[in-house]
Formats: structure tokens, sequence, C-alpha cells
């Protein structure tokens, strides 16, 4: 079902527009064409390539990012959405060169082979630590993960570094059993 | 995406009145169906009203005995809320089975209830817990708002500002979901209360399944009304030849899915009231 015929101001770009928002605790102002997608801003634009598009339809998790501490897919979301927002995005995880908890939780439990669902994984882990608390079982981390696809892994060690991540995440009172 | 101008306004009133300017300008709540569809170039608006800055559509609320669902809420805020877990558990367990996370904290009851997609959610909800669907303009009871297959009562330039959900009465929700979409194949709503003289005790919705879209399957309500067991629906069957056929099943497969969802549905309101 194609809209037809098409007339030019459909395909003329629209007026770009000016906006600011928060990447990784940056600031950041852009001129937009305003059907700019959010991960187009992120990996064309800013340069920022660690967030995947792994489907482009809203099925595979891997352009997931966090808008104001949320996790969304960056692939469903305009620019001009989450104008004045604060992103972060898997760049914005460790502290210099300190590994965030998640991640190296997926170090140890070697929760990647090809790692390219990971950055979308590691921040869906983290937004499932702030809705459930930090200690996570085995059936909520799989019934969370649904929206996250891993080719290669086959879940199992990623359930494993979530669970373990999320309790360090919690501090040490967390990390205990 | 084709081009198009957006706006994002601050008031209702200056929303509406942008709809009203533009023959072919669209309402956007969480994006995330209507996104996609720009993407894949199956709609052209001339103008996008963006939703996200009127925070007060997003409020969940109790008053005079009803729950009252901001049409910018969120199925995360709608699943998470303690209001609606306590007053209407059903609904906010309803909301936690759409879609995924990150889908749940985009996606909004306006946009699901104004998209109508015949595998959504929400609309059962609506249509058996008989809902009122509120708008810029007037109240819309949700049997007269859902008109078909992606089609409701809107006009192009109204705008759902919240839903009613009356209380009194319990209900539970049960879906078979599309293991690939997690929409529903098939998905049962059922209410059971205090009803009106002439009125159904028991309220069934059907969705994911009729070509129609969502609708009342009256042969179980009337089983029901007789006798509440899932035994009273023993060999009641939905006519195959109405239901979805697709690549994902065949009517009859969808017609059978209805039938044990509905009798899942009876035996969890049965558990809950033991
Ligand atoms: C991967 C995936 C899985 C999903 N699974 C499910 C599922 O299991 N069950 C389910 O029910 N849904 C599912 N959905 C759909 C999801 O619930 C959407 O959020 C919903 O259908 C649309 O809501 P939205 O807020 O994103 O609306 P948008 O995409 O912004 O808008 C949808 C339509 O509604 C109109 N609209 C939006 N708000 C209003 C308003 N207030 N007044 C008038 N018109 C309005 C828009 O103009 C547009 O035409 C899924 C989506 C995805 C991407
Ligand atoms: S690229 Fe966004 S969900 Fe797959
Ligand atoms: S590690 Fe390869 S897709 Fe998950």
């Amino acid at each position: 079902m194609q809209p037809s015929p098409l007339d030019d101001t459909m395909l003329a770009a629209p007026p770009p527009r000016l906006l600011s928002l928060t990447v990784n605790g940056t600031a950041v102002s852009v001129t937009v064409d305003v059907r700019m997608l959010l991960v187009q801003l992120l990996r064309d634009e800013l340069r920022l390539t660690g967030t995947h598009v792994g489907c482009d339809t809203s099925q595979c998790g891997a352009c997931t990012v966090h808008v104001d501490g949320v996790a969304v897919k960056a692939c469903a979301v305009l620019v001009v959405q989450v104008e004045g927002c604060d992103v972060r995005t898997i760049e914005g995880v460790a502290t210099g060169e300190t590994l965030h908890p998640m991640q190296e939780a997926f170090r140890e439990h070697h929760g990647l082979q090809c790692g390219f669902c990971t950055p979308g994984m590691i921040l869906a882990a983290m937004d499932m630590v702030r809705r459930h608390g930090p200690v996570l079982d085995e059936a909520t981390v799989r019934a969370e993960l649904e929206g996250n696809i891993c080719r290669c892994t086959g879940y199992h060690n990623i359930v494993k570094a979530i669970i373990a991540g999320a309790r360090a995440m919690g501090g040490p009172a967390g990390g205990q059993e | 995406m084709f081009a198009f101008t957006y706006h994002r306004p601050d008031t209702l009133a200056e929303a509406v009145a942008l709809l009203q300017a533009r023959e072919e300008a669209k309402p956007l709540a969480g994006g995330q169906t209507l996104i996609a569809t720009l993407k894949q170039r199956l709609a052209a608006p001339s103008d996008l009203v963006d939703l996200g800055a009127l925070p007060a559509l997003r409020a969940i609320a109790r008053e005079d005995g009803r729950l009252v669902l901001g049409a910018m809420a969120r199925h995360a805020d709608v699943e998470a809320s303690p209001l609606v877990r306590e007053s209407l558990p059903a609904l906010a367990a309803l909301a936690g089975l759409i879609g995924d996370p990150a889908v749940r904290n985009r996606g909004t009851l306006g946009g699901a209830i104004a998209n109508n997609d015949p595998s959504a959610d929400y609309p059962a909800a609506c249509l058996a817990l008989d809902a009122t669907i509120v708008t810029d303009r007037r109240e819309i009871p949700a049997a007269d708002f859902f008109t078909g297959l992606f089609e409701t009562a809107l006009e192009p330039d109204e705008i759902v500002v919240k839903v009613l959900f009356p209380l009194g009465g319990e209900g539970a929700y049960e879906k078979f979901r599309n293991p690939a979409s997690r929409y529903a194949m098939a998905g049962v709503f059922i209410w059971r209360g205090e009803a009106l003289s002439g009125e159904s005790p028991v309220r069934v919705a059907v969705t994911g399944a009729g070509q129609g879209g969502v609708f009342r399957w009256s042969e179980a309500e009337a089983a029901l009304a007789a006798h509440f067991s899932p035994t009273a629906l023993a060999g009641l069957v939905l006519s195959a030849d109405e239901m979805i056929e697709d690549i994902h099943g065949s009517g009859a497969y969808r017609a059978h899915l209805a039938g044990a969802m509905a009798r899942r549905a009876v035996a969890r309101l049965m558990t809950a009231g033991a």
C-alpha cells in the first residue's frame, strides 16, 4: 500500500530543527531533519557506534539506549521526541577505565560471543534493575529479555551475567546471598 | 519517511487546533506503531503533532469509583502503577503482556486504542470492562469506539484524552502470544460483576482472532451468566470463517485458541475469588 502518486512536497526535506539534548553527560546541540531517528543521530552524527542496528523494525533490541534512565529502542524514536532529554549509550556506561558492574558481569560470565547484541543487553539489564531492584531471579530475567535477541550465546550466560551484575549494582549488600 | 512538519504543542487546545489546521495531520504518542509505519512509507502525514509535552495526559487516578488512565499513560506506567494493581489487577497484568519492556516504556494506552490493531490487547479490556473513551470533545462508550479493523469512531482531528474504567466486579485476561511478534494470537478478557437489570453480569471480549477486530462473545457470556465455570464453555466454538486466517494460524486454530483462553480466564477468576 504505497501512497501514490508521490508529490514533490512528500520527498522534499522538511525544515530542519535546532535542538539540544544531553548524551552521556555532555550537552549536545544539533540541527536535524525532523525525520532523523535517535539511532541515526547517535551512530551517524555523533559517531557513537556502540549502539547497533540489528533489525531496524523494533524487534531485536540491539539499538537499546536509555532516555532519562529508561530503556527504549533507538530505531523507533525520533530525535525531536527526545529534545531536552538525557540519553545514555553503552559508551557512557563505564567510569573511565572501570567497567560498570553490569559490563564486568558480562565479561566475567562470558555473556557474549560476537558482541553485537551486548550493548543493548547491558542497557536493557540496567533497566531491569531500575524496575525490579538488584535481586533478580532467572524467570524474571528470561521474561524481561523478550525484546533483546542474541543469535550466538543461547542466552544462558547472558542470564547468569545479568543476575550477577544486578547484585553487584546493588552494592556490597546486594552482592551477598 | 516522507516529509512532515513536526509540532510539539504545550496545551491540548493547541494540539487540537494543529490537527484541525491540516487535513493530513496526525497525533504522535509513543511512536511504537506510527514510526515504523512512517519508516515503511505506509503513511504520509503532512504534520505530526507530538503529544509528548502534555504531562496531564499521562496521569493515572481514581475518581468517582472509576479508574482514570490518561491517554499518554505508557504501558509500563500502567503495569507498575500501585493504583491500577490494587483496583484493577487484570489491567496491570494486561499492560505487562504488551510487546517487550522497551516497547512498554514508550507505547501508550491512547495510541494502542486509536490504532485498534486486531491483535492488540487494550481493546479487549476496554470492551469487557465497559470503559468510556474521553476525547477532546466527547465521551464514547467502548462498544461504539472500536468500529473495525484499524478503525475507530475517532474523527481525524480528534484526540483521546483519557479512558474511564468502571470499578466493581473483577476481571481476568488470558493471552496466547505470537512468539515472534508478542501480539495476541488470541486474547480473552472476562469481566464478572454486578450488572444493571437487562445486562449480563459477565462480559467476554476477544481480541487477536476476529476478522473485524475485537468483539464480544455473547454465547459465552450467556453460558457463563447461567453457570460460571470453565465447563459452561464446553462445546461452544466460534465460527472459524469469521476468524483471522494468516501464516501464523488458520481460522479454526484461532477459534480453538479463543475458547481455550476463555476457559483459562474463567479458571483464573474462580481461583482469585476462592
Ligand atoms: C515489537 C512490538 C511489539 C508489540 N506488541 C504488542 C502487543 O503484544 N500487544 C499490543 O497491544 N500492542 C503491541 N505493540 C504495539 C504497542 O502497544 C504500541 O505502543 C501501540 O499500538 C501504539 O501506541 P503508541 O503510543 O506507540 O502510538 P503511536 O505509534 O504514536 O500512534 C499510533 C496511532 O494512534 C494515533 N494516536 C496516538 N495517540 C493518540 C491519541 N491520544 N488520540 C488519538 N490518536 C492517537 C496516532 O496518530 C497513530 O495513528 C507492539 C509494538 C512493537 C513495536
Ligand atoms: S535495531 Fe532497533 S530493535 Fe532492532
Ligand atoms: S553475542 Fe552475538 S548476537 Fe549476542
